[in-house]
Parts: C-alpha cells; structure tokens; sequence
C-alpha cells in the first residue's frame, strides 16, 4: 500500500472544506476563514492551506485577543536591550552582561498528560531561551492545583511535579525556585507555568530572522512525528467533560536531545556567528511557526521549504502533519549561502541531526513542495503579522458588582489552634517535598535555594547576584483583578527585595478565562492594566511573557491568574539575605503598616470555604517606600534576615523565619490576634544584631514596630493585644513540614 | 599536576568539577570527550555526574561503551587516581571498575538535598584530608543512588575498608548505608554525593575540598611524574 497516496486521499478538498466548514474543528471562525479566501489568497486554500492558518492565528501564536491588551504593558526601562517580541527578553546588567528571561505555560497539555506536559513546557521555554544565544542558567516552576482530593487528583499533581523534574534535572539547568499553590478554583484545569532565565554576553545576541535570498533554512534536532498536531489551535480551545481526552494533541519530552541540540546551538551562536543569520525555536505550531515568523520578521522575502528534506520519524505524514507537528526538540536556523557546511559540521560534532530543507527567495510567498508539487502557497505576512486583532468586549463580573466592603473578621477561639491550623494548609505549608525532587545546584551557582523569599543564583567570577522568584496571588485577582495584577507584582518586588536585590524587570504567563465572554475578558484587561501601574512604579518593565487564555473547565473558569517572574540584581555578594532568623538575641521588627486585610485572606478561605467581599486597600507610592527602606537597610549591612509577609499573615512569617535554623522567638506587637493573620501588603519580617537597631530605627522611622527578639530556646511566644501564640517551634515544623507530604499520600 | 574531566553527551557537570578544580583547588584541568581514546599527561581521572545519554536503558550503561572506556580502565589499572560522582560512579560500576551496581532510589524519586556523611576510611586516597568519625555534609542529586553488592561483595568491601563514605541518615537505600566505595587497589572511588558542589561556604557547605585535597596531596607527595 503507498501510505502517502491513502493519506492525500483522505484529506478534504478545498470545496470540501468550505461547504463542510470543516475549518471550524481546527479552531478558525468562519470571519477567518472568509478573511484567507477574500482577501488573502482570492482563491479556497486546501486542507494544507486551512491548517497553516489555524496554527498561526491561534490565541497561542498571535495572540489575536490578547494584543491591544498586551501594548498597555510598561515595557520601558533604560536597562532593557530587548523587549517583548523576541524569544525571550534581554536587560542589561553590567560587564557586557545581559539577563534573558521568559515565562510560558503549559497548562491545558498538562491538564490533560500531565507528565509530558510538564516536561515539554520546560524544554519549550529552555529553546526560547537558548536560542537567544544565553546559557539557561535557572528554572523556576510557578504551580496551581485544587486541594489533592481523589487518587486522581493525587497523580495529577505527582506526575506534573515528575515531569519537571524529569526534564529539568536531565538538561543540567538548576530548579531554584517557584511558587505552588492550591485552590479548587484549578481543579480540572491545573496551571503548570515555567520560567527560565538564562546569561549571555551582550555581544552575542541572535534573533529568529531569516533575511538574504538564497541563504538556507536548517532544520535541527529531533526527527518530525504525528505528535502534539495542531497543539497550539489544542492550547487555545477549553475543556469540558464531554470531551475528556485529546492525548494526541500532546507531545513527548526528550531531555537528552534537548540537551545536545542546546549545547550544539550555543557553539553554532558562540562560535560561528558569522554564518548564522538566524535562529528560532520550533514551538506551537512546530515548523510553520518558526519558518513563517523567521521570514515575516526579516521582510522582503519569501521563502520555501521542501517537505521531503524534513527528517520524519514516521511514514507517510502530510504536509499538514509536517507543519503542524509539535515534535519536541527542534530548532530552524537561517545560514549564509555557502557556509552551510560549516554549520552541519558542527551539529555532527555534536550528535544533533541538522539539515538543509529550504531557501529564503526572491518575492513575499511562503511556499511549500513535497513530491514535486507545491502543496502551500501563501504570502509570508499573512501567517505571521497579519493575523486578525480583536478587540473583545468587557464587561464588570458580576461577583464584583455589590461586593461587600467590609472586611472579613476572623474568629479565633485558641490563637496558637488557629496559627496550627494554618501552617496545615496546602498553599502555607512547605512545597520541600516538591522541590527536594528538583535539582536546585547543578552549574553550583546557586546560593539561596528553593525555601526563602526569592533564589539567589550568583554570577560566576563577578561580585554579584541574580534573585530569581514567581508569584500571584489569584484569590486577590478574583476579588479585584486591578489592584490584584498590582499586588502580584508587588509582592513578586517584596521577595526580590527581600533578598537583597532591586528589581530589574518581569515576565508573564496570563492565565486566564475565555476572552470572548466580557466578564473574563474584563479580568484580563484590568489585570494587566494593574501590573503595569506596579512595574512603572518599581521600574521594572515586562520585557517577555506568555497569555494562556481559555482556561475554563465545564465554563466555570479559573481565577484570573497571571504569574509575575520577577528577576533583581543583588549588587554584592553580601548584600544576599533570607528569611530565615540567624542568632538568638537578634531584634526583630515588622516593617510596613498593619490594616485589616481579610477579604481574599487565607484565613477567610480557610475559615469560611470560600473567599468574598472587596478586597483590602493597596497604595503603590507605599509599597515602594517601604521596599525601598528594606533595601536601604540590606545595603548598609544592617539585616540578619527579612521576609515578605504575605499569605497567612505576619504569624505566619513569623513561624517560617524561625524553622530554618530551628530558633524561637519571644515578641509581643502592638495588632490584635486577628491582626496577625491579615494580609496587608507592603510588609516585611527583619531580624538584626543590637548593634544594627539605631541606624535600622533612623531609616525606617515610625514605619517599624519593634516586636521582641529571636531566643534559642526553639519555642515561638508571641503577645497580641488580646491573646497570645505559643507553641514549640518543633511542633509547628512538624505540621508545616508535614502537611503537603501527608495529603498526596 | 593536571587533572581530567570527562565529558560524556547528556554529562551535565563537568564545568562545576572543572570550575572547582581551577578556582579553587586551583590545579590545572583540562575537559576530555568521550570520544578521545588516551588519557596520557593526566595525573588524575574526574568523571562528572549528569545523565549520560539520558540515562537511557541504564544509568551509565551507554557511556561505558565510549571510546575512551578503555583508555580509562588502562589508566584506573595502572593504579592512578579516578573519581567517579554520581553519574560517573554508575559509569564505573556498569564498566566493571567499581563492584556492585546503583539501582533507582527507593522513594523512587529522584532527591536532592544535603546529606550528612560520616568518613569511615580516612587513609585512602581521596580521604586523607579527612578524619574517620568525621562528619561531612555534602549534597546528593540522583535518581538511581541506592548502591548494592550481593553479601560476598559487600564482606569485601568491609574487609578490604573500601567503604569510604556512609551515609549517617540513608537517603536512598543503599545497603549498609554505602556512600561511596574505592576499588581494591584503593585508586577508584566511586560516590553519589558531590563534593564538586561543596567547596564554597557561599554554596551552603566547603566540606567536599577535601576529596580533591586528598588527590593533589597524594600525587604530590608520591613527587612521581606518571608515564
């Protein structure tokens, strides 16, 4: 049988797929699909065709909703070399130096195989990093799960958490950091969100174009196979319960492959530049995303592939299958005509299959032969930068509308009960035994490992630092997705400055709901709208990110969730601090006042089953005057430690300095035991010697509240106004320590 | 004297050996690939962990079958330093070099997190800068760490005092809480933990120096130029 003849047979003609709309299954609106006929071809595209523009004008590739959104961005910053556009963004960090980071999401792959899509969000974004010409230096993972119920749930989370640590531990780049946590607003529809910063010299930088007829296009990396088809048109539909499994649609990891194809493109950037026009990683949408973006963003020209040449893992794949597959490990270059040989010789060297499948041409058409035809035809802009834009309607949620202003009260019989209690819940409790799975020091870079505030990776042979940390609180987002977006960043800053870092910039994975439904819609445009009022403040410009929109399971959708990565620089090796408290005797103080912050709370959550009402008042000018007094004192030596408080409140932060190195503390504060659980932002725990406390209480002012000092004797005695915590600082470890292992047992 | 590091595909941490060694140990060290077959002009064997060939099949099972296996046995037969971490301790068993075998940790997971070592041979080699009794800690990051040897082996291992590191709080498995182990003629060690990641107090822990230490000491006092 001629499996090539069966599967050109098979496919529908262009009548065919007009009079059927059998576009529609592939993700394409009957307005797209009149825009390629009318407008962009004048003629019915085939089935090739039809599948080309379902991959490239997805929400994944386009962003089509999500762009007029996205430009409100601040994207500013004297530091940036690179913003949003490119793989992934660069900033400036001094001795020709640049920091390239970026965030992708690999949620609705994950929800369904949850193993490989956890491996293949990390490999996905490890290319977009490397293919920038920086070395991956840190991976972060930031997490969100429904509270482990069934078996199912169980493996969910275990298989999600293996395949990080599968691929990430494999490919030799460091796990330092993350956030996980758990609210039945992800069941079904889990987050897995993956962060990868990498270092380059700033002399090296390589972009995804392809310019110079006659230069040819190399494909690289692992063979091409019927795997994750069309994923990124997958990644953009929502799932229900009718429609449980689209396994195909998901592809397979292979970290070893990666880890060769990485090391052989960084010898082609490092090594080889001159040859090299180009380079992109071949990620949703496979070989059609990158080949069509590499040739719309150099301009002028076209470009043609030949099918033929493309390495095939399986017999007999279609045009369509061949540009649509996700096949992992793959990467497209552009090379100067003639020194093709050059470049082959060195992915030889190396073990990576690399071969020649096409040529930039004369004109503006993207074409494609296999078997002698030419079975696309299409002009290179329409795939790449003339996908639709729309501007979606918005529209206030009604769970916004006449929400409750006042502030939850918590009610609290036995404070030290509560404090138990709280240090038992999933999104509290120590993620050790998720990160202990990772690889937090390969390259032997990193000096503050998963466990504090943000993690501090070092910049070998300089004296300085990068702090590294992920955050959004979605609960926050619900109640208001504004000063939510806002909160997310700032918290994201609190860590940063926590370790003795200034912010540099962020990136983004926008989690959220269907767009075209106005309430969701209006999350996401007010969430953004939020970030960016924070990152103007903190002068920390977005400079990458990702939008995974859609996330709704059964219609009900998730909370608006938009990861911040946020990445600082530490000026100094000395100036790194974490969380946890250094010696009895040390003075401890909260800085930042504290309010009434409840609504959206952890402890509403936990007390009520539910989060309600408006959410507690934010103020950026204050949040960045305390940031800066934190950095202040950090930078003039004068801190043991410091801790953002956020979720659980200031007990909590207490209770978390002293597990690390198992000291107690005896301190009484000026709050109500309800107080000690509110989640008022603009707050941090330091801890410092007595010689620190006049220079500490000059700079902060009334802005701290001395609260007692650090004691060895391994017991947390803490005065309220109207009750006290006391408990023994091994009983509370044990419960904090304990809780995430015991329930996904 | 110059040490080697090999480099395998899929190795990933043969610049953290090659750092600590020129950094701090401050020696002379050069990268070797899997592909060369003679380790002439190197006074001391590293091969670095990571996952070789994916740890495809097995760990290390692919990697000995490299070109400069053989180079590697000759030179290990010859009776000069070689030091296996990690991955490169499954090489050493799956070539034969090393008795016994890693299988995968019992959590089935893979760990990482530092470990407490206590020295249990402080006259070998790699652990002279050490004492016996004495208390390490050193990081662990493997997925495949539980050594085993059937009783007979192990009886030899006791009796020859190739055990050089156990584990004080056993992480993984490995039967009678092995660490790390030398070959008979005591110039071979093998052992999961890294000390390559313990050689700055920044990083948590200077306590793995003293493997490397213990080699420069060794070759150095013996003032013999190999070949």
């Amino acid at each position: 049988m001629n499996k090539v003849a069966e599967q050109t047979q098979t496919e529908a003609t262009p009548e065919q797929i007009r009079d059927h709309k059998l576009y529609l299954s592939m993700g394409l609106t009957d307005h797209e699909y009149d825009l390629i006929k009318d407008d962009v071809l004048h003629r019915l595209p085939n089935y090739t065709e039809v599948g080309l523009f379902s991959g490239m004008w997805s929400e994944h590739c386009s962003y089509k909703n999500s762009k007029p959104v996205l430009k409100k961005f601040f994207t500013k910053g004297k530091h940036v070399v690179k913003g949003p556009g490119e793989g992934a963004g660069i900033i400036d960090i001094g001795d020709n130096q640049g920091v390239v980071f970026k965030a992708e999401s690999h949620n609705h792959p994950s929800a369904v195989e949850p193993f490989q899509g956890a491996t293949t969000g990390i490999g996905g974004i490890l290319r977009d990093i490397f293919s920038m010409g920086a070395r991956p230096i840190a991976n972060l993972d930031s997490l969100r799960f429904s509270a482990p119920k069934t078996d199912s749930d169980k493996y969910f989370i275990q298989q999600i958490v293996a395949g990080i640590s599968a691929y990430g531990n494999c490919i030799g780049v460091p796990t330092v950091g993350g956030d996980t946590a758990f609210d039945d607003a992800y069941e079904h529809n889990p987050l897995v969100n993956v962060m990868c910063v990498g270092l380059m010299d700033l002399d090296k930088i390589e972009v995804g174009a392809a310019a110079g007829v006659g230069n040819s296009i190399i494909y690289v990396g692992a063979k091409t196979g019927r795997d994750g088809i069309n994923g990124a048109s997958f990644a953009s539909f929502q799932f229900d319960s009718e429609h449980e499994s689209q396994r195909s649609a998901v592809q397979v990891g292979d970290p070893f492959t990666e880890k060769l194809v990485m090391e052989a493109c960084l010898d082609v950037i490092n090594n080889h530049s001159d040859a090299l026009v180009g380079i992109q990683d071949m990620g949703a949408a496979g070989l059609v995303s990158s080949s069509a973006e590499m040739g719309s963003k150099a301009g002028g020209n076209g470009m043609v592939l030949d099918l033929d040449l493309v390495p095939q893992r399986e017999v007999g794949m279609s045009a369509f299958e061949l540009m649509l597959s996700e096949s992992q490990e793959r990467m497209l270059l552009c090379v100067k005509a003639g020194q093709e040989d050059e470049v082959l010789k060195v992915f030889a060297d190396h073990g990576v299959d690399a071969v020649v499948i096409g040529h930039v041409t004369e004109g503006h058409q993207y074409q494609l032969r296999q078997h002698g035809e030419v079975v696309a035809d299409v002009p290179v802009d329409s795939l790449a930068s003339q996908a639709p834009v729309y501007h979606r309607k918005s529209a206030v949620p009604e769970h916004l509308r006449d929400a409750e202003p006042k502030q939850y009260q918590p009610q609290i019989a036995n404070p030290t009960e509560t404090l138990k209690q709280m240090l038992d819940q999933l999104t509290i409790a120590s993620k050790e035994d998720i990160y202990e799975t990772y690889d937090t020091q390969v390259q032997t870079n990193t000096v503050v490992a998963p466990g504090s505030d943000a993690a501090v990776v070092r910049v070998r042979h300089h004296d300085k630092a990068l702090a590294i940390t992920t955050d959004v609180n979605g609960r926050y987002l619900y109640l208001n997705p504004r000063v939510g977006g806002q909160m997310a960043v700032a918290e994201a800053a609190r860590n940063i400055v926590a370790s003795g870092a200034v912010p540099l910039g962020i990136t983004d994975c926008l989690n959220f709901g269907n767009p075209e439904k106005p309430d969701q819609f209006y999350e996401l445009d007010q969430a953004v709208m939020g970030m960016s009022e924070a990152c103007e403040k903190f002068e920390a410009p977005v400079i990458s990110g990702n939008v995974s929109l859609n996330n709704e399971y059964d219609n009900v959708p998730i909370y608006p969730t938009p990861m911040v990565g946020m990445v600082g620089l530490i000026k100094g090796l000395d100036h790194v601090t974490t969380q946890d408290f250094k010696q009895a005797g040390d003075l401890v103080y909260v800085v930042g006042k504290t309010g009434d912050g409840f609504n959206g709370s952890q402890i509403q959550k936990m007390q009520t089953g539910n989060i309600s009402g408006q959410l507690f008042d934010f103020d950026l000018d204050y949040e960045l005057k305390i940031q800066q007094l934190i950095t202040k004192a950090i930078q003039a030596n004068l801190l043991n430690s410091a801790h953002d408080i956020s979720e659980g409140g200031l007990i909590t932060a207490i209770a978390e300095s002293t597990f690390g190195n198992q000291l107690g503390v005896s301190l009484s504060g000026s709050l109500s035991v309800n107080q000690f659980f509110s989640e008022t932002q603009s707050r941090f725990l330091v801890s410092m010697p007595r010689e620190s406390q006049a220079q500490f209480e000059q700079i902060a002012g009334s802005q701290a509240e001395l609260l007692g000092k650090v004691t060895a004797d391994n017991h947390l005695f803490v005065q309220a106004t109207d009750g006290y915590f006391d408990i023994d600082v091994d009983a509370a470890f044990n419960i904090w320590k304990g809780a995430l292992q015991c329930r996904l047992k | 004297m110059k040490f080697a590091v090999l480099a395998f595909p899929g190795s990933n941490c043969e610049m953290d050996l090659y750092n600590a060694i020129k950094d701090i140990i401050k020696e002379d060290v050069e990268l070797v690939s899997y592909k060369n077959d003679s380790l002439a002009g190197f006074d001391a064997v590293l091969i670095p962990g990571g996952f070789s060939y994916g740890d495809y099949l097995r760990s290390g099972a692919i990697a000995r079958f490299s070109p400069i296996i053989p180079a590697l046995q000759e030179f290990a037969k010859s009776g000069k330093p070689v030091l296996g971490i990690c991955n490169g301790f499954q090489i050493l068993t799956e070539a034969g070099v090393l008795p016994g075998s890693l299988q995968k940790n019992v959590s089935a997971k893979f760990i990482c997190k530092d470990e407490t070592l206590v020295v249990n041979n402080d006259h070998s080699i790699f652990s002279s800068e050490y004492q016996k009794g004495q208390l390490i800690t050193l990081p662990i990051a493997h997925g495949d760490g539980n050594y085993y040897a059937d009783q007979e082996t192990l009886k030899d291992l006791v009796a020859n005092d190739q055990i050089v590191f156990k584990y004080t709080n056993n992480p993984n498995g490995s039967v009678d809480n092995i660490a790390g182990i030398v070959n008979k003629q005591g110039n071979v060690l093998g052992m999961m933990p890294h000390p390559e990641r313990a050689v700055e107090d920044i990083l948590g822990s200077s306590d793995g120096k003293g493997v490397f230490q213990s080699i420069v000491k060794h070759i150095k006092s013996r003032g013999v130029i190999y070949e």
